[in-house]
């Protein structure tokens, strides 16, 4: 972004780094740009709460909230305008400073995601070098206001909620950090632009059918994601029919909303990580980026909307299969999650980074032996896709379901 | 076998701490001496040929009238699929007899709730308390002279009827009726 | 940690059970009688160390609206309605455990067809109940989607019970000396129908959960009860035949018209885990509502033509005062057990249900020991206890 601004002050005929109003030019970008964020954040969060509740309605033979607006599209502003207008409690024997602090600290280690996120070619609020890091870093402070919001809630469920929370986190966020190694492994470098900017446009191209190790550490970020965003089958710190509801128990109104602003948001968050670190991230089909960053004009516009929606495409159907997931899968118990990771995910990403190490050295003598593993890897998850399709398309026959997504809406 | 075998074989053992079959007109059963009644659960239990495995029902019944609580035990066999029925007759004064729960587990909750609701105390239960009712509740439902208390913990057990100062609707119209007349006359 | 941590003991008071929790610096958790997955107003006295739970007692009694009490007073006929609330849930069985019961007291004899009429109502009501059984126990487990599968099922159902006797919970259906109404006309196509439907749901529902990794890993060796601790407990119905012993009182002791009927009990065979865990408590469920469309299929080809639903029965019942009558019937919940004096006048002198529940949460002091709180949870959905039979 500072280079487009310092382009901007040369395009007005002053020196950026004698003009004395261009840190005063800096603060107003990074306003609006927080600004934008945020509410980016916010919304699609809000967005996600509806397609999530219509999504778990189609999954479950109902019908879901269709009242409000278009196919109940605004349901999510109404409920937004009604948490915000209940009364905002503290418990009595509450900690109520750490109590009211919890949700902001939820807040601000989300929303700080955001910065290094990308969206298409041009769009991203800084493009760190030190960008997936960064990531990784902010969203510890989840944890924190988790921890914050459970113990100063002084229930124990909350407390309950909290302590597993801490523990899945912190855990998990080992083999999540290892298996997004492997990308900055192959791309060498730590920025998220960079990293998208190392793969192709076409699936062959995407780092997870670069090599076997790449394949596994997808879905070990995958499932390492779905434990550090609660979701289903690792929703054990929200478990509602263990801990009634975890560490958001006892809040209500705004501060309640921000937990479930944080938790929808994050659908985005991972699912975005998945797409640029492994998916090709906004890279389109046929167009390198040295000759996107040479388009001007018209077609420049049209590239790098197109590269948004490929993005926001990308993404969104990630979102989707965590939603999918949530409503199809019972939930895993504090040990099994445990085991999972520490004796599972931990090793294997860990043996992940060593082979793709090994890898790397094995392709620069034989580039060919790289080419053809992309090739093999992409088809053998094309023909599980296929495979995957058929059974369902056999399902659908044989117990004669019928495809209607057309009525209750 | 049938409850004439099962009672003879409890008689041989028992002698006359086990009183005559008393047919009560659709199940039989025979009475027992209270004391004996451990004694007598433990045998069924074990004897090979009755291997009364479960204890399926532990009721009692109050009778104000012959001063008596009976204590119903249900036997069943699921290995020789047979049944009995066991009654200890107490005082109703001070219903006391010994806990089965060392024979059978499913006795804890049974007597617990006969406890609870009838007022008999097992002795030697391993944890005789309420487990229907508040700890502090007082008075036994299922006595034939139980009257409720009128609170509990400044909660009343009663409350006004609904249908307090409610007049039939055909009634208020025959009474409007005969106003009416009695004005005209 | 000061000192080592004392299981409580059974010969320890309530209040120095929870003097000596405090005391060792255990958890002491309040699970209910709020909590969402207790299955009704229960409340289990819970005593953790962290995530392990060292003991759960259950602190029943909340729903006890002492229906006993209410049976002696009410003439046989008006305690009917009544039966239904002791297990809303499955209320049908309740009304047939009591009119059983009386038939017995008074010797009433119950026309065959009306005898068909009530195993079909009970026979819908048992799948209904088992639906909400497996659909809550997957619910608990975390997985939310099975639950509104079963109760879509549980609602068609309804419809038909609805249809019958023009209630959707509290049926009140049945009659001593025989049911209320007759079947409505082309109620057996309609039946029919449902089943033809339902057969395919289960098998949907197997692939949807049953067989579902995540589901056996949480529920396989969760609680194992062996056969000989099951009967020890009184544990009845599902619950015991989960442990393996082949006993259904529809089988065992025949009444109604079951004798006719050909179905199989199904039987816990330790697939996935140990004999008798909770997979194994929830397989048998599932099982069941197949052999009920079984016996369904059966009673719709058999019930006789002669549309006869009342026995002879008077209308003032009496019975001599101190005669009593047992009755055992195979509820959803299990074995389920009337046992009923006759009093002076028009109504029992005592009135005493021994229902499936009651037992069934006897056990869960003994099996909670050692298990995590997620499988607390599990347990007491695998019991299938509801609260209003055990506290009545």
């Amino acid at each position: 972004m500072q280079d487009f601004i310092d382009n901007l002050i040369r395009s007005w005929g002053h020196d950026p780094a004698a003009w004395p109003w261009t840190q005063f030019l800096y603060l107003a970008f990074m306003g609006a740009a927080a600004f934008i964020v945020v509410n980016f954040a916010a919304i699609s969060a809000g967005i996600f709460s509806w397609a999530e509740r219509r999504v778990a309605a189609r999954m479950q033979s109902r019908v879901g909230p269709n009242r409000v607006g278009p196919f109940g599209f605004l349901q999510w502003v109404a409920d937004a305008v009604k948490l915000l207008l209940k009364e905002d409690l503290v418990p009595a024997e509450a900690d109520a400073v750490l109590f009211r602090a919890a949700p902001y600290f939820m807040m601000v280690g989300f929303a700080c995601v955001f910065v290094c996120l990308p969206f298409s070619h041009k769009l991203i609020v800084a493009d760190l070098n030190i960008g997936i890091f960064y990531i990784l870093a902010v969203t510890a402070l989840i944890v924190v206001g988790i921890i914050m919001s459970g113990w100063s809630s002084n229930s124990k469920w909350s407390l309950f909620g909290a302590i597993r929370s801490a523990a899945q986190i912190i855990s998990y966020e080992i083999p999540a950090g290892m298996a997004l190694m492997i990308p900055v492994l192959l791309a060498g470098t730590l920025s998220t632009q960079g990293i998208i900017r190392a793969q192709g446009g076409w699936p062959w191209q995407w780092f997870i059918f670069d090599n076997p190790a790449a394949f596994a550490a997808f879905f070990i970020y995958f499932i390492s994601a779905l434990a550090e965003g609660n979701r289903t089958p690792f929703d054990l710190p929200e478990a509602e029919s263990e801990l009634v509801s975890g560490y958001n128990t006892e809040y209500s109104g705004m501060r309640f909303s921000y937990f479930f602003l944080v938790e929808w948001g994050n659908m985005w968050v991972m699912s975005a990580i998945a797409t640029t670190m492994f998916l090709g991230g906004w890279q389109l089909p046929g167009l390198s980026p040295a000759r996107f960053d040479a388009l001007t004009g018209g077609v420049a516009v049209i590239a790098e909307i197109a590269s948004l929606a490929l993005f926001a495409f990308k993404t969104l159907f990630f979102v989707f299969v965590v939603m999918w997931l949530r409503w199809t899968l019972p939930r895993i118990r504090v040990d099994q999650m445990m085991n999972m990771c520490w004796k599972y995910l931990v090793p294997a990403s860990f043996a992940g980074a060593l082979f793709v190490a090994a890898w790397m050295l094995l392709v620069h003598e034989a580039p060919w032996l790289g080419q053809a593993m992309r090739f093999a890897l992409t088809a053998i998850a094309a023909v599980t896709v296929a495979a995957f399709a058929l059974r369902t398309l056999k399902n659908l026959r044989d117990t004669g379901d019928k495809f209607d997504f057309t009525s209750n809406w | 076998m049938t409850f004439e075998e099962i009672h003879q074989r409890l008689a041989a053992k028992f002698g006359d701490r086990i009183g005559p079959l008393a047919p009560a007109n659709k199940d039989a059963f025979a009475p027992v001496q209270t004391p004996a009644i451990v004694e007598i659960c433990e045998f069924l239990k074990t004897d090979p040929e009755l291997a009364f495995d479960c204890l399926i029902n532990l009721s009692s019944v109050d009778w104000p009238k012959k001063n008596q609580i009976e204590v119903v035990y249900h036997f069943w066999s699921y290995q020789k699929q047979h049944s009995f029925i066991v009654k200890c007759l107490l005082d109703r004064a001070k219903p006391e007899l010994p806990s089965v729960t060392s024979v059978w587990n499913a006795a804890n909750w049974l007597e617990r709730e006969q406890f609870d609701l009838m007022g008999v105390v097992f002795t030697d239960h391993p944890d005789l308390r309420r487990i229907m009712l508040p700890d502090d509740w007082v008075g036994n439902p299922l006595r034939k002279d139980y009257a409720e208390q009128p609170e509990w913990h400044n909660i009343t057990t009663t409350r006004e009827s609904p249908l307090d100062g409610f007049v039939r609707l055909d009634e208020l119209v025959k009474k409007k009726a005969s106003e009416k007349k009695e004005v005209l006359q | 940690m000061s000192k080592p941590l004392e299981i409580p003991t059974m010969d320890m008071t309530h209040k120095e059970v929870m003097r000596r929790i405090e005391y060792t610096g255990d958890m002491l958790l309040n699970m209910g009688p709020q909590h969402p997955s207790t299955h009704g107003v229960i409340n289990f006295l819970v005593q953790t160390d962290g995530e392990v739970m060292k003991r759960a007692i259950p602190e029943v009694g909340y729903l006890h609206r002492s229906i006993e009490k209410i049976g002696e007073r009410c003439t046989y006929n008006g305690f009917m309605p009544y039966t239904d609330r002791v297990d809303y849930i499955a209320a049908m069985f309740a009304n047939q455990g009591w009119a059983m019961a009386v038939e017995r007291l008074g010797g009433f004899q119950v026309p065959k067809y009306a005898e068909y009429c009530r195993v079909i109502a009970c026979e819908l009501n048992r799948i209904a109940s088992h639906l909400i059984s497996v659909g809550t126990m997957a619910m608990d487990v975390g997985a939310v989607t099975p639950f509104p599968y079963a109760l879509r099922e549980r609602e068609f159902i309804n419809d038909l019970l609805e249809e019958l006797c023009g209630a959707r919970l509290t049926y009140n259906y049945l009659r001593i000396g025989g049911v209320a109404f007759d079947l409505p006309t082309g109620y057996e196509d309609k039946v029919a129908h449902f089943l033809d439907h339902f057969e395919k749901i289960l098998d949907e529902f197997n692939r949807l959960i049953t067989y579902n990794e995540i589901f056996i890993k949480r529920l396989a060796n969760l609680a194992p009860i062996p056969a000989e601790m099951a009967i020890d407990y009184c544990l009845v119905g599902p619950n015991l035949r989960a442990s393996g012993l082949s006993f259904d009182v529809r089988k065992q002791l025949p009444y109604s018209v079951y004798p006719e009927l050909h179905f199989e009990v199904p039987v816990g065979k330790g697939e996935v885990g140990a004999k008798g865990d909770a997979w194994d408590r929830f397989w048998c469920r599932v099982e069941e509502m197949r052999q009920c469309c079984r016996i369904l299929r059966q009673c719709l080809a058999q019930i006789p033509k002669d549309k006869e639903i009342m026995g002879k029965v008077p209308r003032k019942i009496k019975v001599p005062e101190g005669v009593e009558a047992y009755s055992r019937i195979e509820s959803a919940r299990g074995d389920m057990q009337y046992y009923v004096v006759g009093g002076a006048g028009e109504n029992a002198h005592r009135v005493k249900i021994r229902t499936g529940s009651f037992t069934a949460m006897g056990i869960i002091d003994e099996l909670s020991r050692g298990l995590m709180i997620a499988d607390l949870v599990a347990l007491i959905a695998s019991l299938d206890v509801v609260a209003p039979e055990i506290d009545r």
